[in-house]
């Protein structure tokens, strides 16, 4: 098979698909899924003969859009860190969007589907871009892409929704100008905007101040866009009133996406010693996502809101991923990298429960949640394996990548990331229980009488194969990734970790 | 103070950063973003810009004449910035389509009364 | 020693968990099939475990590899005698149990059923798990499981103090499972690698500081599951359990758990020659022996007859690891014995408690005068059991209790062999009287026994520690294992 253009495919054919549906969708609405469902089948297809073009290159595959060479054009690269998120979220995506169906037809008026799946079409469109691009600027454009779409889909929420999209527009906007700022002042400096280009001639520039300005600029704008506290406050309000399908989307992928630009900046762009060595860039990140840590699970134990704990859990687990990173060695880098993948997985599980669960009870009230077990059992057997996995029980992907966190911290003698990284499990366990308990338990008095129910148990949830299937995937899968961790670090991810920090 | 340019990209991105996070009203602070933006755009044009040099358009027939660089301003900002442009004009219409959502369920468009509303 | 390979160990612990995926679906509807997966799960898991006790009683150990997770780190059985000590208990006594069960939860007609069955299955995957496993990763994912599954039993009666019950469970354990897991990865930064090792894995790597603070951190992370004091506080709370609950995993598969991983890490992972002064042994046991007084003397003042049973395992945990932190091969082989047989006695003694509270509904000692008229055989194996704690023969419990007043004394730590005396006398200060008072007490009433599905397995287990204190190497080979660990943990010093 000539997976020649894949990498551009994987962009194009979303980009145009989502003008099709747009069309489709004025003049036949039950077609629009299908097509989204199709394209995002043929996007897997991409993402997987991407992965296996670089795995049997042992290297980076790159691909020159309209055939001009860089750093003149527009490249594309992938190595083995972009590819594995690449794969992740042509897979996250697919199976958000089989979930989609009911829960979508339950909060979207049919009249809005089209202009919704248009929008889901072009939020992966650029997520991928994001992912694949090669080049600095071509990167701001396509997280822009990702960004409106973002903007406009959050906005198709109920209630409070448009109005915590706009003030994610006003921070999100902020954050893209600071990126855009800091790669003018690279391409200042350089005269070039291509990734790999960059790496070569900034390194005779270490010592100057205006990269230092530049490059300060850029991690404000990644920061904001990956949700790493302080910056992170647009996060639970918009992810909390956005539609489910549109959360489940989201959450576990566009925070990650901006976590591989972090990585790509501080370790391919520059080089690995710039943010070590030179410059406290990576304490400074380390200790911010410290206190994110505690601060994210500290407010996620005070919401009664289920999507909104989740949300504050998404800021944590981004906090563990920066910790990881902020090690500077080979081991917390692994830990980093697999916690992403796993974390996307794990998010994605979560939050495909919780939008199955407002549809069907009505509300996000944990308070609410008694007798779940009896009519959501499935479901709640799901979230029961996402909350195992971010708890970090084996066999669970979860426990692997806190794991190699631990060694990592260790490795590094850092013990108060240490203390962190242990004390947020324990407060997720917390959490979890929490929620588990009010589902699981019925209200008994002291004498142990309940009130009777009658009803008789469904074996399997009344909710639709659709939305059903893609969480009983998900998490079989987390499950999936645990046993198979050697391959993926063996195979992917020991090769993406940068040569100056292997000897680690 | 040679570099003019400079500072008054960084009194527009103030007064834009100002706005957005500020002002009470939502359309102010649409208009601080949008002021925001322009400012780094222009800054990325002002940067293409060289002493003595024209515009970046070869003006001879001539194929074996020698064109020097450094002749013409630079247009790779000024194209970089087009579609910086596209993407500022695409943010606006976005906002401006949310603010009409907003105005319609609450009939306001003040930051402190939507929350109050919300809160309820 | 060399390695048979074999499918037994995944087997045995694939037994209950699919027999938990069965009472999952067979569900309320059908409930006379969903109790008889559990009693098949349970045989066939016992059947498992016992195929492997020839080869392991060769000097073999039976290995079984699911998956290598990465360098170091491997999903691993590996079966070695000790064990082959606790699978034996562990999986020869689900079978007693969930006869029991059948009985008392029937008898009072209790909620949640399946969630009941389909726990317990889950409990044993990973109490035989823990036992199987041949690294701490392994050991550590089936603690884990171990924790969660027995979770909603302990919060089975879901009333508020339930409930309560629950989370302080919850919280020690998982709080100790995160102590656990910074010891792992600071061993593994130490020693590259996770296995057992009869000669000590960490032995001459790192520090004697590290080493210390890292035995600490096991010791507070698995003794928290083991109940050493200040960390037992959760085993009297977790009593509101149901009483089969109360029977199999806190008398003997998840104390037991605790307790089997506190000797696995002070044998195996640091092992006698680790520290180069017996300081260190004897500071821990010193904590393990006011454990071992202070709770046989709070049992005294105990009127709730689960609760007063509750100190008393307490009491006899710390006495099985403080017998494996003595270290001389007579205390050693003591501590191997109490385990099982303390673990037969006790779960003896709560399903008599069980008994009484389904006929009676009777908690508390000071109504019980008189019990024993009218439930003979309850009281009589309800003696059988005191007794045998206490350390009568020949009754099982003499047998454990002399080797470990013999390795008290083998090892020159004449205080300790105080301490085992005194806790046996203080065990009969708080026994006997329950005894008398059920004979002697009360008025006459007729002869009215609790069902024959829990009597018997009563009977049975009373019995089973009659015949093992006289043939104490009777069907489980318990004396033979025990022999082959002193062997192969004191060969090497």
């Amino acid at each position: 098979m000539n997976t020649e253009h894949f990498p551009a495919l994987i962009v194009v054919v979303p980009l145009l698909l989502s003008f099709v549906v747009f069309a489709v969708g004025l003049v036949r609405r039950s077609l629009c899924l299908p097509i989204v469902i199709l394209t995002l089948l043929a996007c897997l297809g991409f993402a997987i003969g991407i992965l296996q073009s670089v795995l049997t290159k042992g290297g980076t595959v790159r691909y020159y859009l309209g055939a001009w060479d860089p750093p003149w054009g527009i490249e594309y690269a992938v190595d083995h860190l972009n590819a594995l998120v690449l794969l992740s979220i042509a897979v996250v995506s697919l199976l958000v969007a089989i979930h989609s169906r009911s829960v979508t037809a339950k909060e979207i008026p049919a009249s809005k589907h089209g202009p919704f799946y248009t929008l889901l079409l072009l939020q992966v469109t650029g997520l991928f871009g994001m992912t694949i691009t090669g080049d600095v600027f071509n990167l701001y454009v396509l997280l822009e892409i990702a960004s409106f779409s973002a903007y406009a889909i959050i906005g198709m929420g109920e209630g409070g929704a448009p109005f915590a999209a706009f003030r994610y527009m006003i921070f999100g906007t902020i954050g893209a100008c600071a990126y855009l700022l800091g790669i003018g002042y690279l391409y200042i400096l350089t005269g070039s905007l291509n990734m790999a280009d960059l790496r070569q001639l900034l390194v005779p520039l270490y010592e100057s101040r205006v990269l230092l300005v530049g490059f300060a600029f850029i991690m404000v704008g990644i920061a904001i866009k990956m949700a790493l506290f302080p910056v992170h406050t647009w996060l639970p309000d918009s992810y909390t009133l956005a539609p489910s399908a549109v959360s489940a989307l989201l959450a576990p992928l566009f925070t990650k996406v901006g976590v591989y630009v972090l990585l790509r900046f501080l370790f391919t762009v520059f080089d690995p010693s710039f943010s070590s060595q030179m410059f406290p860039v990576l304490k400074v990140l380390g200790g911010v996502a410290t206190i994110g840590i505690i601060f994210a699970s500290i407010m996620a134990l005070a919401q009664t809101d289920l999507k909104r704990m989740l949300c504050y859990l998404i800021v944590a687990e981004i906090g563990y991923i920066v910790v990881g990173v902020a090690c500077a060695n080979r081991v917390g880098l692994i830990g980093a990298i697999l916690h992403t993948v796993n974390d996307i997985f794990m998010m994605a599980c979560l939050f495909t429960v919780a939008g199955s669960i407002t549809a069907y009870r009505g509300s996000r009230n944990i308070e609410l949640f008694r007798g779940l077990h009896r009519t959501m059992p499935v479901t709640l057997a799901v979230f029961v394996a996402g909350a195992l996995s971010v708890v970090g029980v084996p066999p669970f992907c979860g426990f692997f990548s806190k794991w190699y966190l631990v060694l990592g911290t260790i490795h590094a003698g850092q013990w108060v990331y240490l203390g962190v990284l242990l004390a947020g499990s324990l407060l997720n366990a917390v959490l979890f229980f929490r929620v588990l308990e009010k589902a699981y338990f019925e209200l008994r008095d002291e004498s142990g009488h309940a009130e009777p129910h009658g009803r008789k148990r469904p074996l399997i949830d009344r909710i639709p194969l659709t939305e059903l299937g893609p969480m009983v995937v998900l998490a079989l899968l987390l499950i999936f990734l645990g046993l198979f961790s050697n391959n993926i670090i063996g195979d992917v991810i020991e090769h993406a970790i940068p040569q100056t920090m292997r000897i680690h | 103070m040679g570099q003019f340019n400079y500072w008054v990209y960084v009194v527009l991105i103030i007064v834009g950063l100002y706005g957005m996070m500020a002002k009470n009203n939502l359309m102010k602070k649409l208009i601080g973003m949008n002021i925001f933006q322009w400012a780094i755009i222009l800054f990325y044009i002002s940067i293409g810009a060289k002493k003595g040099g024209t515009i970046p358009i070869i003006a001879t027939t001539n194929p074996s004449a020698t064109v020097r660089a450094i002749d013409y301003i630079n247009p790779l900002p000024h194209v970089l910035m087009l579609t910086a442009i596209v993407v500022g004009v695409a943010t606006t219409g976005i906002a401006l389509t949310l603010l009409i959502i907003i105005y319609r369920r609450f009939r306001t468009l003040e930051e402190d009364r939507i929350i109050k509303a919300l809160r309820k | 020693m060399e390695p048979v390979h074999s499918f037994a160990p995944f087997a045995a612990v694939l037994a209950p968990l699919i027999g938990a995926c069965l009472i999952l679906l067979t569900g309320r509807r059908r409930p006379n099939l969903r109790e008889s997966w559990s009693i098949l799960a349970a045989v066939a898991q016992f059947g498992f475990v016992y195929s492997m006790v020839a080869p392991v009683l060769k000097g073999n150990v039976v290995e079984y590899t699911v998956t290598e997770i990465y360098r170091g780190m491997a999903l691993q059985f590996r079966v070695d005698a000790f064990g082959m000590i606790f699978a034996l208990l562990a999986s020869s006594l689900w079978i007693v149990v969930s006869v029991y069960s059948i009985g008392y939860m029937r008898s009072l007609k209790e909620h949640a059923q399946t969630r009941f069955y389909f726990c317990f299955a889950l409990a044993l995957f990973g109490a035989v798990g823990v036992a199987l496993s041949g690294n701490l990763i392994t050991l550590y994912m089936f603690y884990e499981i171990l924790t969660i599954s027995t979770f909603p039993l302990v919060a089975h009666k879901e009333t508020p103090e339930a409930i309560r019950a629950g989370r302080k469970y919850l919280v020690y354990l998982l709080g100790g499972a995160v102590l656990v897991l910074l010891a792992m990865a600071l061993s593994f930064n130490l020693a590259g690698t996770l296995d057992f090792s009869p000669h000590g894995t960490l032995v001459g790597k790192g520090s004697q500081g590290e080493l210390q603070f890292i035995l600490a951190l096991f010791m507070i992370g698995f003794g928290a599951k083991a109940a050493i004091m200040p960390l037992h506080e959760w085993l009297p709370s977790a009593m509101i359990a149901p009483t089969p609950v109360s029977a199999l995993l806190h008398a003997v598969a998840v104390v037991k758990a605790g307790v089997f991983c506190c000797i696995r890490v002070i044998l195996y992972i640091f092992g006698p020659n680790a520290f180069s002064s017996p300081d260190v042994w004897f500071i821990l046991a010193c904590i393990l022996a006011v454990t071992v007084i202070l709770a046989n003397l709070i049992a005294i003042t105990q009127d709730n007859l689960k609760r007063r049973l509750a100190f008393s395992t307490i009491n006899n945990l710390s006495v099985i690891i403080l017998g494996a932190a003595l270290l001389s091969p007579p205390a050693l082989k003591g501590a191997f014995l109490h385990l099982p047989f303390h673990g037969f006695l006790k779960i003896t003694l709560f399903m008599c408690a069980g008994a009484i509270y389904v006929k009676t509904r009777k908690e508390l000692i000071s109504e019980m005068s008189g019990i024993g008229r009218q439930m003979p055989f309850t009281m009589a194996a309800f003696t059988i059991g005191a007794s045998g704690l206490v350390g009568i023969p020949p009754i099982s419990g003499f047998i454990s209790k002399w080797y470990l007043c013999g390795g008290a004394f083998k090892a020159g730590e004449l205080i300790f062999l105080f301490v085992f005396l005194a806790s046996a006398f203080l065990d009969a200060v708080y026994f006997f009287p329950i005894v008398y008072a059920a004979y002697f007490g009360g008025k006459t009433i007729r002869i009215d026994e609790a069902p024959l599905s829990m009597t018997l397995p009563v009977i049975a287990c009373a019995a089973a520690s009659i015949l093992l204190g006289i043939f104490p190497d009777l069907i489980f080979r318990f004396v033979s294992l025990a022999n082959l660990i002193v062997q192969t943990v004191s060969g090497g010093s």
